[in-house]
């Protein structure tokens, strides 16, 4: 076996198991650590595929930053696994039917081939361009107007959620340091000048 | 005598041999930077000394020389305590995650012209990916140590690293806007051209002067990345709850350990981003290992200086520091620096 073919399966078989561990943990905490364990994993899979572009923005965002967040959520949650746990039945048909539709769906993304629904068009990678250089190109020339979308969709996101919890003014305490460097002692304390008592 | 080396190994170890030479180079790396990392601790507590007028430890060793090995032996002998009730499997494997990237990282770092252990298209994008894992090291000991102090002082300096690597990693796009390259070697290159370089002045060439504001925003930036003095609020002694309060003996030092391998390692990309790498600062000097050397400790003793010099920041202050100074002017200079690239005043052609 090629060291190369032993890498790819080594990788997905950490990046199944992780996926499984994320459903299956009962700590929260551990299944978001899981996530993190199969992004990485997921990532050196496209590594192998010489996309060090997408690889290295998958630990970048999803790792560096979305899952930090996350832990972040999950740490401060209380979560009551028993509450969590009862309704566990009476969801089972509606989350099976989902996830028949995510196996069909993947089905036809990953059988594309066989199905003859895509003509394969794999970009060749050319040794001496980057493949940063590649994606950014393309994603400023012939994608130009869904890439704009999606930041603009993104900004929105972003107002919606500043909007969301900042509903009423709050009262804050917050002082401008602009201001805060220009006080002097005078505004703070004042001496007194005291005339000392003789005792008797 | 290299050629001898590669020749001996091919013949000992036969279809294993690249393997065991990548081995070995990266031992050759990572053995004197853990060195680095220890004297690194003695040189601090030096410079601090002689600058607050005290002598430093001065009792182990001549000149106090073997004062890091008697901390790292007294730490070693010491027990680890694991809290009651705390995650034991996390929280034992957070100190790695705090060490392991910034040791990680040097795979990519570049120490003269062709001496580097993996030359990559996108190394810079490898760095600034495997940096951004290292606040896990934080936030799960935090969390795993079943405390609410160690939880609290685990969420500040997470929220603390993760805004300042925003305005670091916005620096840094700024330079490759310039340099026109993710590969940290095409970035130290790119700085020995230009008038000044031609004219006997590297020095004037590099980075730093033509982006001066990043350069600062820079060197602000790692101090506070690295929760260093005076942005050490994960440690400060007047608010002591911080992420490894319940960390003892290796385990602890281990967190001590990534603080200053990560110092070292910001310090690194500070010399080779803005100070020109490998490059002589004058013309009539060699290029050499021995400038970035230099360069590095000349990032490093800031940080001391740094640290025995100012008071400590306000936690609010320096959140806002990060998100409502550093992050708009990053963003203003962006796009100053990409208008300047598209007029015919270019001087990075």
């Amino acid at each position: 076996m090629e060291f190369k073919t032993f890498v790819f399966y080594f990788l997905s078989a950490v990046l199944i198991l992780a996926g499984l561990r994320v459903i299956t943990s009962r700590n929260p905490v551990h299944a978001a650590l899981y996530l993190v364990l199969a992004f990485v994993s997921a990532s050196g899979v496209w590594m192998l595929l010489q996309a060090e572009f997408l690889a290295l923005a998958l630990i970048l965002v999803y790792v560096g930053a979305v899952m930090v967040l996350f832990l972040f959520v999950v740490m401060m949650l209380d979560i009551n696994l028993d509450r969590l746990r009862e309704a566990f039945w009476s969801y089972l048909p509606l989350g099976s039917i989902i996830a028949l539709m995510m196996v069909f769906e993947m089905g036809l993304v990953l059988g594309g081939n066989y199905l003859g629904l895509l003509e394969s068009n794999v970009p060749q990678t050319s040794a001496t361009d980057s493949n940063v250089q590649a994606v950014g190109r393309l994603m400023f020339t012939e994608y130009v107007y869904p890439f704009e979308l999606a930041s603009v969709i993104l900004l929105v996101g972003i107002v919606a959620a500043v909007a969301l919890t900042q509903r009423e003014k709050r009262k804050t305490k917050l002082v401008d340091p602009s201001q805060q460097v220009f006080v002097k002692a005078k505004d703070r304390v004042r001496v007194l000048q005291m005339p000392a008592e003789k005792r008797d | 005598m290299v050629a001898a080396l590669q020749g001996l190994l091919q013949g000992l170890f036969g279809a294993a041999y690249p393997l065991v030479w990548t081995l070995l180079k990266i031992v050759l790396i990572i053995a004197p930077l853990l060195l680095c990392v220890a004297y690194l601790t003695f040189w601090e507590r030096k410079v601090i000394g002689w600058m607050q007028v005290r002598i430093g430890p001065n009792r182990v060793g001549p000149w106090g020389l073997i004062q890091p090995i008697a901390d790292g032996l007294k730490l070693l002998l010491k027990e680890v305590v694991i809290p009651t009730g705390s995650d034991k499997s996390v929280f034992l494997l957070a100190p790695m995650f705090a060490f392991a990237p910034a040791l990680a990282a040097w795979a990519v770092v570049p120490f003269n012209d062709t001496l580097v252990l993996a030359n990559v298209n996108a190394s810079l994008l490898y760095i600034m990916s495997i940096t951004s894992i290292g606040v896990y090291g934080i936030i799960l000991s935090g969390w795993s140590s079943n405390s609410k102090y160690a939880f609290l002082g685990g969420m500040r300096s997470a929220a603390q690293m993760i805004s300042y690597e925003v305005s670091m990693g916005l620096a840094l796009v700024v330079v490759l806007m310039v340099s026109n390259s993710l590969n940290l070697g095409d970035i130290v290159k790119s700085q020995g051209q230009g008038y000044f370089a031609d004219h006997g002045f590297g020095l004037l060439s590099w980075n730093w002067l033509s982006l001066l504001p990043m350069f600062i925003i820079y060197l602000v930036s790692i101090v506070a990345e690295t929760n260093r003095a005076p942005f050490d609020l994960a440690e400060g002694e007047s608010e002591i709850v911080g992420f490894h309060v319940e960390y003892s003996g290796m385990a602890f030092a281990v967190f001590f350990l990534a603080e200053y391998a990560n110092m070292i390692l910001v310090s690194t990309l500070a010399s080779i981003m803005f100070l020109g790498g490998w490059l002589s600062p004058v013309g009539f000097l060699p290029d050499g290992l021995f400038w970035l050397l230099l360069k590095i400790s000349f990032v490093l003793f800031i940080f001391l200086w740094i640290r025995a010099t100012f008071p400590r920041y306000r936690y609010d202050q320096i959140m806002r520091l990060g998100w409502k100074v550093f992050i708009p002017l990053c963003l203003i200079w962006l796009v100053v620096v990409g208008c300047w690239m598209m007029s015919p005043l270019n001087i990075w052609k």
